[in-house]
């Protein structure tokens, strides 16, 4: 029980009918830690994120959240946890301050404690101007903060934001990133999901790649960046058969690549024996590689080389994602 | 700062408290409902009025035609109050439905809102709205000829009976609420429950309808709370029809209310 841990998982498996969305998840959270699970829409983020809330029940394996198991005794867990959705749960047609007052009474806050705290909340997250307006009126960027104002109004201790910016523009995003800082200072556990690398390695300490229902990467960003050499070798080949050759040739080295514009990537420590040997062994002709340049390697290129997709960029989305959980 | 999200050791004091008791979660629920209600004019007022205009079409249009023995509003305002509880439940599934399809039942059971304290906000909420739209039809009947002779104990008996039709009749609504896929859908579903009473004794004298619908119309729920409501009003015999109607009453809240929380854990259990 007196565990460092604040969330710890092992061997969890969800399907929904045949299709198997979990298939053994471990992972562990330490206590006062911002911690980001990343991977693509449909990854499973969010069934694993309800099932940690005790919301959804694995099929297998064991949660343990703030010291208590999800299942037996997920009373006391929710207690000591919050979950802001990708669905803000607050109410358009109650202001701002009436929905932050009602969850406040919903938690346990008696009357006048649940309107000092609503006060308290809506200054930190910047939306006291707008407390008397209807939450239905506010921006995205505005519900998001509420929404997550609403999920603080308990005092909990682990903080899960399923997707806290999918859907904002560039300002709302920033000023959310901001929100989740000044809370990360506050020595909560903050247990968040995002398909956005730069997202993932701006506020978390901790980053576990979710794909195909399996964790397939975990450590600091730092670490991860650090299992594709460092740096990244990217050559622009002659043509496309070069192109077909050379990807064929490296195989599962090949970090990125693009044929249409016959690019390829790959990891290397940029030094320039390294560059040099890898150049001799892609191209013994020296006549394949037009040209190369050497960058410092991303997440996105620890994303690309270990499921073999690419991540979805930070681009501000126009419009709403849509629902991820089955 | 360090207020707002307490670090765990400082929070521990604040956190013996988190989660409100049932009755808290209850009374919570019910002024959101009521707040919600009251802010959704556009529904109010069609719940309020409509069940007026259908009186005043029924008397004036239809009620010359109509022979019951009676000035026709003496006759129709039951089913008027029946029909009034029809369109109020239509508004609760709709409620029900829509915080279904967002994401605000997930924040509602995280912080220990059972399915039964969150269904009795939207039920209670039914409850006063029908508890309006039926003194303004009452007083609308008043001004324009309906002369009850009901006693002291005549009228508590009728407001009792139409409440428990009204809370028997949103909670089956809330149900419906919960089992559809979208808040059109549901509004959609609750249309048994307008046109009930029109093939009850509460428009015309069931003896007037072809016999192959006066089983039906003497053996359906409208049936008995509309001739109870009638004989408690006009102060005529009720004969049994006062206990079947709360029979009734209560099957459809004994059902509705099992029936809800199995569906309630279903349908949050998902995904």
């Amino acid at each position: 029980m007196a565990s460092d841990l604040a969330v710890e998982v092992t061997g969890l498996r969800k399907a929904y009918g045949r299709l198997d969305v979990l298939s053994g998840v471990d992972l562990t959270v330490e206590r006062g830690s911002v911690y980001s699970l990343l991977g693509m829409n449909g990854a499973g983020k969010t069934t694993t994120v309800r099932i940690l809330a005790t919301l959804a029940r694995a099929d297998a394996g064991t949660a343990r959240v703030a010291g208590f198991d999800v299942v037996a005794d997920r009373r006391i867990v929710r207690r000591r946890i919050s979950l802001t959705g990708q669905y803000t749960a607050i109410d358009g047609a109650q202001t701002g301050a009436e929905n932050l007052v009602m969850m406040g009474r919903l938690a346990g806050l008696a009357r006048a404690a649940a309107r000092r705290r609503t006060g308290a909340l809506l200054e930190q997250f910047d939306l006291a101007g707008a407390a008397r307006r209807k939450a239905g009126t506010y921006s995205g960027g505005m519900r998001r903060r509420l929404d997550l104002a609403a999920s603080l109004m308990g005092s909990p201790e682990v903080i899960f934001l399923d997707e806290p910016t999918t859907g904002l523009d560039l300002r709302g995003r920033q000023a959310m990133w901001q929100v989740i800082t000044g809370l990360a200072e506050s020595g909560v556990t903050i247990f968040l999901t995002t398909q956005y690398l730069e997202e993932a390695d701006q506020l978390a300490s901790r980053v576990s790649v979710l794909h195909g229902g399996r964790i397939v990467a975990d450590g600091s960003p730092g670490e991860l960046k650090q299992q594709v050499g460092g740096q990244r070798l990217d050559l622009v080949l002659v043509s496309g058969a070069a192109f077909d050759e050379t990807v064929r040739r490296l195989g599962r080295r090949v970090v990125r690549c693009d044929r249409a514009e016959l690019t390829v990537g790959l990891a290397t420590d940029g030094t320039a024996g390294h560059v040099r040997g890898l150049l001799d062994e892609i191209d013994p002709g020296r006549s394949a590689v037009q040209r190369f340049a050497v960058h410092a390697a991303s997440l996105d290129d620890v994303f690309l080389a270990l499921t073999g997709h690419s991540p979805a960029t930070t681009e501000p989305a126009h419009t709403q994602k849509e629902n991820s959980h089955v | 700062m360090s207020e707002l999200a307490l670090p765990a050791g400082a929070a521990r004091a604040a956190r013996a408290a988190r989660s409100a008791s049932a009755r808290t979660s209850a009374l919570v629920m019910i002024s959101r409902s009521l707040r919600l209600t009251r802010r959704n004019t556009d529904a109010l007022v069609t719940a309020l009025i409509l069940p007026v205009m259908l009186m005043l079409l029924f008397v004036y249009l239809f009620g010359g035609a109509i022979h019951t023995g009676t000035a026709y509003v003496n006759y129709v305002l039951p089913a008027v109050l029946v029909l009034c509880a029809g369109f109020g439940s239509a508004l609760t599934a709709v409620g029900v439905s829509t915080d279904m399809t967002g994401g605000i039942v997930d924040r509602f059971r995280s912080l220990d809102v059972g399915g039964t304290a969150f269904l009795a906000g939207h039920v209670v909420a039914s409850a006063v709205r029908n508890a309006v739209s039926t003194v303004l039809v009452l007083g609308v009947a008043l001004a324009i000829g309906f002369r009850p002779h009901a006693s002291p104990v005549g009228w508590l008996i009728a407001a009792g009976i139409l409440l428990a039709f009204i809370v028997a009749v949103s909670w089956l609504s809330a149900v419906i609420g919960l089992l559809a896929g979208s808040p059109e859908t549901a509004n959609g579903a609750t249309f048994a429950m307008l046109f009930l009473p029109y093939a009850s004794s509460g428009f015309v004298p069931i003896a007037t309808m072809p016999t192959w619908l006066r089983g039906f119309a003497r053996h359906q729920p409208a049936t008995p709370v509309i001739d109870s409501l009638r004989a408690h009003l006009m102060a005529t015999p009720a004969g049994t029809s006062t206990w079947q109607a709360l029979a009734w009453c209560g099957g459809i809240l004994v059902v509705s209310a099992a029936a809800s929380a199995v569906v309630f854990q279903r349908r949050t259990a998902r995904g």
